[in-house]
C-alpha cells in the first residue's frame, strides 16, 4: 500500500463517506418488523455523518488548497488510486450533501410506508418495498455522493458517479407514483448513456497518460498537467460533458427530469434534483475545465447558447405545468441553466456564484419540494388545479411555502438571489447579450412561482382542502434548518464565499483566463499617494 | 528386413511429460471413467464418477499451479507451456470444476441430473417413459465432460496447425454430444445438438482448408515456421490471405463471432444448462486462446492483412450480440447474444493492438476469467427458477422474481450488473482493461464502437432486472428449486468472484500481466 500520510491523522473523508455505507449495512440487518427502530437508526447515521461533516468543515483552511487528502493505491496497474480529499468547491457540495440527507429522512417519515392502499395515487402496479429498502438506499446514496464530491481520482470518480445510478434508480422505481418504474429506467437509460459516453472518455484520458508517463496514473493533480493533443482534447471534453450535461440536466437532454422528479416521492426528487443533479455542475466545474482547459475554452460559446436556451426553456416549461413536482423540476432545469453559464462565462465572479448557486439551489429546491410534498401527501394529488385557498386551513405550511416560493424566485434577502445575481453579473463581463436574456428569467421565475403560490395557497378554500391538516411539528423540524440556511447565506454568504472563491480562483487560473478589463475601470487610489 | 529399417527412421518423441502433466491428468483419468461406467454398478456410479472428475480437475489445477513460471516449447513443438496457457489452462480447469459442479446438481430436478436417463431411449416413446419411471441415470456424461475439457485445454496450448486442429474436434465432439443429452425438452435439445455438429463439422472443415493452405504456403504447420516463412515474404500471397481466413473461420465460429454465431442462440437454448454455462464461458475461453495463439505467434507478421477483417468481425459481433439480445423472449437466448456480445468486446481487445502485444494480452485474460465467472453464475441462477415442465426459461415468467426469491433475484441482478459492465463489478474492469488496452493500440474507433454497445447491451440486462422487481409476479409462476451444495458452491463462487474483481482487480490483473508471454 502507497500510504501517504495526510496531514491530521484520521482519515476523514473516508470515516465521513463510509459512516452512511455502515448505516446502510445496519440497517440490513435491522429486523424487518422494527420500522421505528430502523428510520432512528438511519437518521442516527446521517446525524453522525452531519457532525463529522461538520467538524471537517471548522477544519478546512479556505486558502489551503485541496484538504483531508488520503491517497492509497488501488489498482496500481491502471495507475489508479483511492484519493480523496475537498477543495473548497467540493467541501461546500459535501456538506450539502450531508445537510439535506438527514433532512430528507426527517421529512420522509412516512412516505415509505406501506399506506399504498390508503393513498389512491399510490396503489399501482405494484406494492412498495420496506421502510428499511428506502433508508438504507438513501444512505447508501449518502455515501456515494459524498465520495463522488470527495473524489480526487477520476476513475474513483466515474465509479462512483456510476454507482449513485443504482440506488437512486431503486428509490425512483421502488416508492413513487404510479408510473415510476418508467420514469426510474428513462432515469436509468439516460444517464447509463451518459456516463459509457464518459467512460469513453475516461478510457481515452487514460490512454493519454499511459503514453505520456511510464507511470500513468488517474490523479486529478496529474491529469491536470498532461499535455493533450488539441483534437484528442476536444473529443474527450465532449465526452466528460455530455455525460455531466445530462446529468445536471440541460437543454436538449433535460428530459428525464421531470418525468423522474414527478413520480419520485418527494424526498427522493430533493436528493435526486438538490445532490446528485449537482455532480453535473459539479463535474464540469472540476474536471472539464481542469483536465480540458483549451476545450473548455473552445466550446465555450456553444455551451452559452445551450445555457441561455435552457434558462428560458426552463423557466417557459414551468409556467405550463400543472403538476407541481413536475414545475419544480422545469424551474431546476432553468436554474440549472443559469449554473452552468456562470461556470463557462469563466470569470471569477460568475463561477464563484454559479458554485454557491449550487447549494443554494440545493436548499431552495429541497425547501420546495418538501413543503410541496406536504401538501400533496395530504391531499393525495400533486395536480396544481386540486388546490386552492390552502392558506386559511393550514397557515403555517402555506406560510412555509410562500417562503420557499420566494427563495426559488431569488427575492433579494434569501440565499439564491446572491448567487444568481453573482453568476449574471459574472457573466455580463464577458457574454453581455447572454447575461441579458438569461436575466428575463428572474421575470419568469416570479411569473411560475408566484402563479403556482396564489393558485394552490390563494383564494377561496376548494373544497377537497377544507379538512386539511396543518404541518405537524416534525414536518415544521425537517425544514426549519433549510429555513435557517437560506436566510443565513442570504444576508450573510461570506463564510460560503470566503471557502469558494480561493478555489475557484485557482480552477479558472488552471484554464488561464482572467476576467476581463472592465470597460469604464475605476482608478481606486493607491495607497501611497 | 523393412523393419528394421523402419524402427532406424524413427526416433521416439521426446515428451515432457511433468510439463503436460495437467493434460495428462484430465485425459488419463477420462479413460478411467469411461472404464468406471463399463464395470463399475449403476447405483455406485454417479457417486464414484463426481468423485473422480472432480479428483481429475483438482488434480490438474494443483499441477498447474506447480508448473507455473514455466516458459517452453514442449512435445517436440507441438504444445506452448507458457504463461498464456498455465494462465488459461488454470481459468478453465477452475471454471470446469464449478461447471463440474452444476452438471452433478440432483436435487432440483427431484433427485436426478439434468441429463437423459437414456440418450438412446427415443423422445416420447414407451421406452422412454421407462427410462423415465425406473428414474435412470446417464453418467456417461462425466467422461464426455473431461474429454471436452481436455480438449480445452489443449486447444490455446497448441503450438502447431495439426495439434491445434485435434484439439478443436477433441473439444467439440463430446460438447456435441453433451447438447444433445437434456432430461427435459429432448427434442429442442437433440436439435441443437444436431445444428451445432454440422455447423460445427462445417467450421472444422473450413479451419482444416485453411490449414492446408497455410500448410501449401509455409511447407510447415508449426507456428514458428509459418512466422518464419512471413517474416521473410516479398508481396501479397494468395494461399496465406485464403489460409489465415480460413482457418479465422474455424475459430470465430467456435467464439461465436459473427457472421458465425447463427448456432448460438439455438444450442444454448436447448443444450442442458448446466452445459450452456460450461461452453459459454470454458469454449469461448478456449477458443479465443487458440485465437490469440496463431494469430498473434504464426500470424503475427501478417498482422496487417488480417486486422481490418478482425475490425468488421468485432464491430459486427457487438452489434449483433447487443441488437438481437433486445428482442429475446428467452433467458438462455438472450444470454446467448449477450454471450456474442460479449466476444465481441473480446475482439476489440484482440485486435487492439499494435505492439505491445502485452497489455491487450494482459486484459483478454483478466476479461476472459471475470467473465467465466458470471457466466457459470447466470447459468446456474437459470437452473434453479423451474416449473412443472422443467426450467422456467421464458422471460415473462421472471416476472417478480424479486419477491418470490429475492436472494437469487438479487444474486442474479449481480451477474447481470457485471455483464453490463456496471461499476464495482468484475464485469467493469475487465471492460476497462479491454477498452484501455485497445484505445492505447490505436483503435480507439473501435472502443467507441463498443461503449456504445455496452450501452445498448445494458438496456437489455436491466430489462431482466425491472421484470424481477417491478413487475407483478405471475400467478402461476415458476418456483426456485432449493439446489444442493453443488450449485450453491457454483453459484457462490461466481458471486465472490464478481464482486472481488470488481473490488480488487490488482492481484489477478498483476497475475496477468506476468502471464501474458507467447513462446514460439
Amino acid at each position: 500500500m502507497n500510504w501517504i500520510p495526510p496531514d491530521i491523522t484520521l482519515p476523514w473523508l473516508s470515516v465521513a463517506c463510509g459512516l452512511p455505507a455502515l448505516g446502510a449495512v445496519v440497517l440490513a440487518l435491522l429486523p424487518r418488523e422494527r420500522d421505528l427502530l430502523v428510520k432512528q437508526t438511519a437518521v442516527a447515521f446521517a446525524g453522525l455523518t452531519l457532525v463529522l461533516s461538520l467538524i471537517i468543515a471548522v477544519q478546512y483552511d479556505p486558502s489551503g488548497g485541496m484538504q483531508f487528502v488520503e491517497e492509497y493505491a488501488w489498482i496500481p496497474t491502471f495507475g489508479i488510486h483511492f484519493a480523496l480529499g475537498l477543495d473548497g468547491i467540493g467541501l461546500v457540495l459535501f456538506l450539502l450533501t450531508a445537510v439535506i440527507t438527514p433532512i430528507v429522512m426527517l421529512a420522509s417519515w412516512y412516505e415509505p410506508d406501506n399506506v399504498s392502499a390508503a393513498r389512491g395515487v399510490l396503489s399501482s402496479e405494484a406494492p412498495r418495498r420496506g421502510v428499511k429498502t428506502f433508508f438504507a438506499l438513501v444512505l447508501l446514496l449518502e455515501a456515494l455522493a459524498l465520495g463522488v464530491f470527495a473524489a480526487t481520482d477520476v476513475f474513483l470518480f466515474y465509479l462512483l458517479f456510476e454507482a449513485t445510478l443504482i440506488p437512486m434508480y431503486f428509490l425512483i422505481g421502488g416508492y413513487g407514483g404510479p408510473r415510476r418504474s418508467y420514469a426510474a429506467v428513462k432515469f436509468l437509460i439516460y444517464s447509463l448513456v451518459g456516463g459509457l459516453i464518459m467512460l469513453a472518455a475516461v478510457i481515452g484520458l487514460y490512454a493519454v497518460s499511459a503514453a505520456q508517463n511510464d507511470d500513468p496514473s488517474m490523479l486529478l493533480s496529474s491529469l491536470t498537467g498532461l499535455d493533450i493533443d488539441p483534437t484528442v482534447q476536444k473529443w474527450l471534453f465532449v465526452g466528460f460533458f455530455v455525460a455531466f450535461a445530462i446529468k445536471a440536466p440541460m437543454w436538449p437532454v433535460h428530459t428525464w427530469l421531470p418525468d423522474a422528479a414527478r413520480e419520485a416521492t418527494p424526498g427522493t426528487a430533493v436528493l435526486l434534483v438538490a445532490i446528485l443533479d449537482k455532480i453535473g455542475t459539479f463535474g464540469m466545474i472540476r474536471f472539464c475545465l481542469q483536465i480540458f482547459p483549451d476545450a473548455s475554452r473552445w466550446a465555450t460559446p456553444l455551451i452559452i447558447v445551450l445555457a441561455v436556451i435552457s434558462v428560458l426553456y426552463g423557466a417557459i416549461c414551468a409556467i405550463g405545468q400543472r403538476d407541481i413536482k413536475r414545475l419544480i423540476a422545469y424551474t431546476s432545469i432553468s436554474h440549472f441553466g443559469v449554473i452552468v453559464l456562470g461556470i463557462f462565462a469563466l470569470t471569477n465572479l460568475s463561477a464563484a456564484g454559479a458554485t454557491l448557486y449550487m447549494v443554494n439551489h440545493g436548499l431552495a429546491t429541497a425547501a420546495l419540494f418538501l413543503v410541496a410534498g406536504y401538501f400533496i401527501l395530504r391531499r393525495n394529488s400533486a395536480q396544481i388545479g386540486d388546490f386552492g385557498g390552502v392558506d386559511k386551513v393550514a397557515p403555517v405550511g402555506s406560510g412555509i411555502f410562500l417562503f420557499a416560493v420566494l427563495s426559488g424566485l431569488a427575492l433579494p434577502g434569501l440565499a439564491p438571489f446572491v448567487s444568481e445575481f453573482m453568476a449574471l453579473a459574472g457573466t455580463f463581463q464577458r457574454y453581455r447579450v447572454a447575461a441579458v436574456i438569461a436575466t428575463v428569467s428572474i421575470i419568469l421565475a416570479a411569473l411560475y412561482m408566484l402563479i403556482l403560490y396564489q393558485r394552490t395557497m390563494t383564494g377561496p378554500t376548494a373544497t377537497s382542502v377544507a379538512n386539511m391538516p396543518d404541518l405537524r411539528p416534525r414536518e415544521i423540524v425537517a425544514v426549519v434548518p433549510l429555513i435557517v440556511l437560506i436566510l443565513g447565506l442570504g444576508l450573510f454568504p461570506k463564510p460560503a464565499l470566503d471557502v469558494i472563491s480561493p478555489a475557484v480562483d485557482s480552477t479558472l487560473q488552471q484554464v488561464g483566463v482572467s476576467d476581463p478589463e472592465p470597460s469604464h475601470p475605476v482608478t481606486a487610489p493607491s495607497e501611497s499617494e | 528386413m523393412s523393419t528394421v529399417v523402419l524402427a532406424q527412421e524413427f526416433t521416439t518423441p521426446d515428451i515432457e511429460y511433468a510439463k503436460v502433466a495437467p493434460l495428462l491428468i484430465v485425459f488419463g483419468v477420462a479413460v478411467v471413467s469411461v472404464i468406471v461406467e463399463a464395470f463399475v454398478p449403476r447405483a455406485a456410479r454417479y457417486t464414484t464418477q463426481v468423485v473422480l472428475s472432480l479428483a481429475a480437475l483438482v488434480g490438474a489445477l494443483a499441477s498447474t499451479i506447480q508448473l507455473a513460471g514455466s516458459e517452453q516449447v514442449a512435445a517436440e513443438g507441438a504444445l506452448a507451456i507458457d504463461g498464456f496457457t498455465l494462465f488459461l489452462w488454470g481459468t478453465l480447469l477452475v471454471l470446469s470444476i464449478v461447471s463440474l459442479l452444476l452438471v452433478a446438481e440432483r436435487r432440483v430436478d427431484g433427485g436426478v441430473t439434468a441429463f437423459a436417463g437414456q440418450a438412446a431411449a427415443l423422445p416420447g416413446t414407451e421406452a422412454e417413459r421407462e427410462v423415465v419411471a425406473r428414474r435412470l441415470e446417464q453418467t456417461e456424461v462425466f467422461p464426455l465432460f473431461l474429454f471436452a475439457v481436455g480438449g480445452m485445454l489443449l486447444f490455446p496450448a497448441a503450438n502447431d496447425l495439426l495439434m491445434m486442429f485435434v484439439a478443436l474436434e477433441v473439444l467439440s465432439l463430446p460438447l456435441y454430444l453433451l447438447c444433445g443429452l437434456a432430461r427435459r425438452r429432448r427434442l429442442l435439445s437433440q436439435e441443437a445438438a444436431m445444428k451445432y455438429f454440422l455447423l460445427g463439422a462445417f467450421a472444422s472443415a473450413f479451419f482444416l482448408y485453411g490449414m492446408a493452405l497455410l500448410y501449401g504456403y509455409a511447407g510447415t504447420v508449426s507456428f514458428a515456421g509459418i512466422a518464419q516463412a512471413i517474416g521473410g515474404r516479398v508481396g501479397v500471397d494468395g494461399l496465406l490471405l485464403g489460409g489465415t481466413a480460413l482457418v479465422a473461420v474455424g475459430l470465430l465460429f467456435k467464439i461465436g463471432a459473427a457472421p458465425f454465431h447463427m448456432w448460438t442462440p439455438d444450442v444454448y437454448q436447448g443444450a442442458p444448462t448446466a452445459i450452456t454455462g460450461f461452453m459459454a464461458a470454458c469454449t469461448k475461453i478456449a477458443a479465443i486462446g487458440a485465437l490469440m495463439r496463431l494469430f498473434y505467434v504464426a500470424l503475427g507478421a501478417a498482422r496487417w492483412d488480417w486486422q481490418p477483417m478482425i475490425w468488421v468481425v468485432a464491430i459486427l459481433t457487438m452489434g449483433v450480440g447487443a441488437v438481437l439480445a433486445l428482442t429475446q423472449s428467452d433467458i438462455k437466448r438472450m444470454l446467448a447474444y449477450s454471450s456474442i456480445a460479449h466476444a465481441g468486446f473480446l475482439l476489440v481487445g484482440f485486435v487492439g493492438v499494435r505492439n505491445e502485444i502485452e497489455f491487450s494480452t494482459a486484459a483478454i485474460l483478466f476479461y476472459l476469467a471475470a467473465y467465466g465467472f458470471a457466466t457459470v453464475g447466470a447459468f446456474a441462477i437459470v437452473t434453479l427458477v423451474r416449473d412443472a415442465t422443467g426450467e422456467a426459461t421464458h422471460l415473462s415468467r421472471w416476472a417478480g422474481l424479486g419477491k418470490r426469491a429475492p436472494l437469487v433475484a438479487a444474486v442474479m441482478t449481480l451477474f447481470l450488473l457485471a455483464f453490463a459492465g456496471i461499476p464495482l463489478t468484475s464485469g467493469f474492469m475487465g471492460k476497462w482493461a479491454v477498452f484501455a488496452a485497445a484505445w492505447q493500440g490505436g483503435a480507439w474507433p473501435l472502443v467507441v464502437v463498443a461503449v456504445v454497445a455496452s450501452v445498448v447491451a445494458a438496456f437489455f440486462y436491466v430489462r431482466v432486472i425491472v421484470l424481477m422487481f417491478f413487475a407483478e409476479p405471475a400467478a402461476e409462476g415458476p418456483t426456485v428449486a432449493v439446489p444442493s451444495i453443488f450449485t450453491s458452491v457454483a453459484v457462490a463462487a461466481g458471486v465472490v468472484a464478481t464482486v472481488v474483481l470488481g473490488l480488487v482487480p490488482q492481484p489477478l490483473l498483476q497475475l496477468a500481466e506476468q502471464a501474458a508471454r507467447l513462446v514460439s
